[in-house]
C-alpha cells in the first residue's frame, strides 16, 4: 500500500500541515509559514525516507489521536509529546511501522513545544504558491487553510514502491534535550546602531522569559528594556525568520514561521539558522538568553548541522543492531535508559509482553530485596 | 539616496542591500529597477527577495553561496543597472465606492480637510498613487501620493475587523486592504475587486513598482454588478502598461 489514510479522532491543541514554507512571494506580502522547527520538520521527513520538505503534522503541546486505515511507517520527532501506538509508549527520531488501525496517540508533554509527524508519502494537501504549509491568519494552504479537527480524514501522497527502511540518529548523536532555557546565537543587526551600547549589553546580557502573548506569529519576551540611541522606528523594510524586533518600549518581540514579512521597527539581531529550531521549541515561560557570533560561526554551525540531516539518512538500522529489542518489567514495558539518558533498547510498538525471554532479577535497596521478571522481547 | 548601496546582516540566510533612507519616489524607482535586475539574474542560492519603500531583503542558502560572494554579485547587478531606463510598469484601475457603509470615515475626513465629501472623493480618485511596497498582510499596498489636503490621522481604536476591500487613509498614505483584518486606518471607500486571492498567480496583481488610481462607482447597483461579475471570475482588473 502505498498512499495512506488518517482519520483524525482527536485534533490536539492545534495541529496543521507544514512543510519547509512559501518562498518567492514576499514580494506580494504573503508570510512564509512553515515548520517551526525546520530541523525537526526534515529529520522526520529523511527518518521516513521523503524529500525534506515534504508535508507533515506539526503538532503544538497536545497533540493529537489519529486513527491509520493503512499499514505505513512513520517517524515522530521534535518535542516529546509522550506519544503511543495502541497505548504503548515508543520513541521519538526513528521510523516506526504502523499496521493498519493502529492508533497513534499523545500524552502528556514532556520536553519542547512543537512535534513533527512525518508519513512515507508526506501529507496530500494542494500546493498553494509552490507550497502545502498552512498560514492559520489568511485562511490558506494545509488543510483547508485551517488546523485538524476530529473527524477531517488526510492522505498522503505515494510512497511509490519504497520499502519500509528503520532509520534513527547516528549513534553519536543524543535526542536534542530543549529544556526551559534556550541559549540562541544571533547575528547583530541589521539595525544595530539604533541601540546604544547600554542598550546592545542589556540584550546580550539578561534572560528574557516567552510570555503568554505567543503564537507562530511572534514571541513576546518579558525582560529588561532595550535603549535605543533614539527612535524605536524605522522605514518599514524585510524581516527574516528569528529576527529580534525591539519596539519603543524596549521590549522584544522575536518573529516566525507566519510573521509579517516587513515591519517598520529596529531589528537589533537574528537567531542564526541552526538555533532556530530550538527557537520553535520554546513555550511560554521558558528563558532565552542571546550570544552574538561571527557569521562565520553561524555558516559552520549551518553546515554542521546540514551534515547531521545527511548523516540521519545514512544511519540505517538492520535487524541485527543490537538494540533493536524493547525490556519488560513485571510484563510492563520499560523505557530504559543508560546514565546519559540516551535510550538502551527501542520501544517495539507490536511486541507484547510474554512472548520473549524472560530473566528474574533481584535488587537490594537499603537492605529490602526487590525481585523483578525482567523480559526482552526482539522485533517480530 | 547613499551614494554606495550599504549592506546589513539580517540573519546568516538575509541581505540587506540597501539604497537610502527615505521615502520617496526616485529612491524607490532605483529598487524597482534593482529587484527587476535580481529577477533576471537568477543567483545561484538565492531563494527568495523581499523588495521594500529603500531596501531588498536577498534571502539566500548558506551552503550555495555567501554574503561576500553575495555582495559583490549585487554591486555588479547594480552597476549594471540604466538608471535612466524605467521599467516598465502598471496602472491599475480599482473601482471604489466611497462613504455610507463602504466608507465610515468618509465624513471625519471631509470635516478634517474642512471640504465637503465629494471634494474628497475627486481629491482621492484623481492621482496615480505608487505602490511603494506590499506588505503588512498579503498583497497589502503601501501607496505613495496622497493629496496633501487628505492627510488624517488614523483612528485612536484601531478596529478589529476590516472588511476585505476597504480603502482607508493613514496620515499621509492611503491604502486599500485587500483580505480582512484589524487595522487603525479612516476607511473612505471599498471596493468589490478581489485584490488577493491565494489560487490566482501571482496572487494579486498589486506590486512594489506598479501604479494604482481609484475610480468612483457611481452607484450600488454598480457595485453589485462588479462584485457578481468578480465572484463568477469574469471581472477582469483593468491594467494600463506605463
Amino acid at each position: 500500500m502505498s498512499i495512506s489514510t488518517i482519520e483524525i479522532q482527536e485534533p490536539g491543541l492545534q495541529t496543521t500541515v507544514q512543510d519547509k514554507g512559501r518562498y518567492g512571494y514576499q514580494r506580494y506580502g504573503v508570510p512564509v509559514s512553515g515548520a517551526m522547527d525546520p530541523f525537526a520538520l526534515r529529520a522526520a521527513n529523511i527518518l521516513v525516507g521523503n524529500n525534506d520538505n515534504d508535508a507533515v503534522l506539526e503538532l503544538t503541546a497536545l497533540g493529537p489521536k489519529l486513527l491509520f486505515k493503512n499499514p505505513t511507517w512513520v517517524a515522530i520527532t521534535g518535542a516529546n509529546l509522550s506519544p503511543t501506538i495502541n497505548r504503548k509508549p515508543i520513541s521519538n527520531w526513528e521510523t516506526l511501522k504502523i499496521e493498519e488501525d493502529d492508533i497513534l496517540a499523545f500524552g502528556p508533554p514532556k520536553d519542547g513545544m512543537r512535534a513533527y509527524i512525518a508519513i512515507a508519502g508526506g501529507i496530500d494537501v494542494p500546493q498553494i504558491m509552490g507550497s502545502r504549509s498552512t498560514y492559520l491568519k489568511g485562511d490558506f494552504g494545509g488543510f483547508e487553510g485551517r488546523a485538524l479537527q476530529a473527524g477531517d480524514v488526510v492522505s498522503t501522497l505515494s510512497s511509490g514502491d519504497r520499502e519500509y527502511i528503520k532509520r534513527r540518529l547516528p549513534t553519536e548523536m543524543s535526542p536534542p534535550n530543549y529544556g526551559e532555557t534556550h541559549d540562541l546565537r544571533v547575528i547583530m543587526g541589521p539595525q544595530e546602531s539604533y541601540f546604544t551600547t547600554k542598550g546592545v549589553s542589556t540584550f546580550l546580557e539578561s534572560t528574557y522569559t516567552v510570555s503568554m502573548d505567543s503564537d507562530r506569529m511572534g514571541y513576546r519576551l518579558d525582560g529588561p528594556s532595550i535603549e535605543h540611541v533614539d527612535s524605536a522606528d524605522i522605514i518599514s523594510d524585510g524581516t527574516p525568520f528569528g529576527t529580534v524586533q525591539i519596539p519603543g518600549d524596549g521590549t522584544p518581540i522575536i518573529l516566525l514561521a507566519d510573521r509579517g514579512i516587513s515591519g517598520g521597527y529596529t531589528k537589533i539581531a537574528t537567531v542564526i539558522s541552526a538555533d532556530i529550531g530550538k527557537l520553535g521549541q520554546a513555550m511560554p515561560g521558558n528563558k532565552l538568553n542571546f550570544e552574538s557570533v561571527s557569521l562565520e560561526e553561524a555558516y559552520d554551525a549551518y553546515n554542521n548541522q546540514e551534515n547531521t540531516l545527511i548523516q540521519i539518512a545514512e544511519t540505517i538500522v538492520t535487524a541485527d543492531s543490537i538494540n533493536q529489542f524493547t525490556i519488560a518489567i513485571n510484563e510492563q514495558i520499560a523505557e530504559v535508559a543508560d546514565s546519559s539518558g540516551k535510550p538502551l533498547a527501542t520501544l517495539l510498538p507490536h511486541w507484547k509482553p510474554g512472548s520473549g525471554k524472560q530473566h528474574k532479577v533481584t535488587a537490594s535497596v537499603n537492605d529490602k530485596i526487590h525481585e523483578f521478571d525482567v523480559e526482552i522481547g526482539f522485533a517480530e | 539616496m547613499y551614494e554606495k548601496p550599504r549592506f546589513f546582516h539580517a540573519g546568516d540566510q538575509g541581505l540587506v542591500m540597501e539604497l537610502g533612507d527615505s521615502i520617496n519616489v526616485e529612491l524607490n524607482q532605483r529598487v524597482y529597477n534593482l529587484q527587476v535586475a535580481i529577477e533576471k539574474a537568477e543567483i545561484p542560492g538565492v531563494f527568495d527577495f523581499m523588495p521594500t519603500y529603500r531596501s531588498v531583503l536577498i534571502y539566500y542558502d548558506p551552503s550555495q553561496t555567501s554574503a561576500k560572494n553575495l555582495e559583490d554579485t549585487l554591486i555588479q547587478i547594480d552597476k549594471n543597472v540604466d538608471q535612466d531606463y524605467k521599467e516598465p510598469t502598471v496602472l491599475i484601475r480599482i473601482p471604489t465606492m466611497y462613504g455610507g457603509e463602504y466608507g465610515p470615515d468618509l465624513e471625519f475626513v471631509a470635516h478634517h480637510a474642512n471640504l465637503t465629501t465629494d471634494e474628497v472623493i475627486t481629491l482621492h480618485s484623481k492621482n496615480e498613487y505608487l505602490v511603494y511596497m506590499v506588505g503588512f498582510s498579503p498583497g497589502f499596498p503601501y501607496l505613495g501620493g496622497l493629496d496633501d489636503k487628505l492627510h488624517t490621522p488614523r483612528l485612536d481604536t484601531p478596529r478589529t475587523e476590516i472588511p476585505a476591500g476597504s480603502v482607508g487613509i493613514a496620515d499621509s498614505q492611503t491604502g486599500v486592504y485587500p483580505i480582512a483584518s484589524p487595522g487603525g486606518w479612516r476607511l473612505i471607500g471599498r471596493t468589490p475587486l478581489s485584490l488577493f486571492d491565494h489560487k490566482r498567480e501571482p496572487p494579486t496583481p498589486l506590486r512594489s513598482g506598479a501604479y494604482v488610481q481609484f475610480e468612483p462607482i457611481q452607484s450600488e447597483r454598480e457595485y453589485q454588478k462588479i462584485e457578481t461579475e468578480v465572484q463568477k471570475g469574469i471581472y477582469t482588473i483593468a491594467t494600463e502598461q506605463m
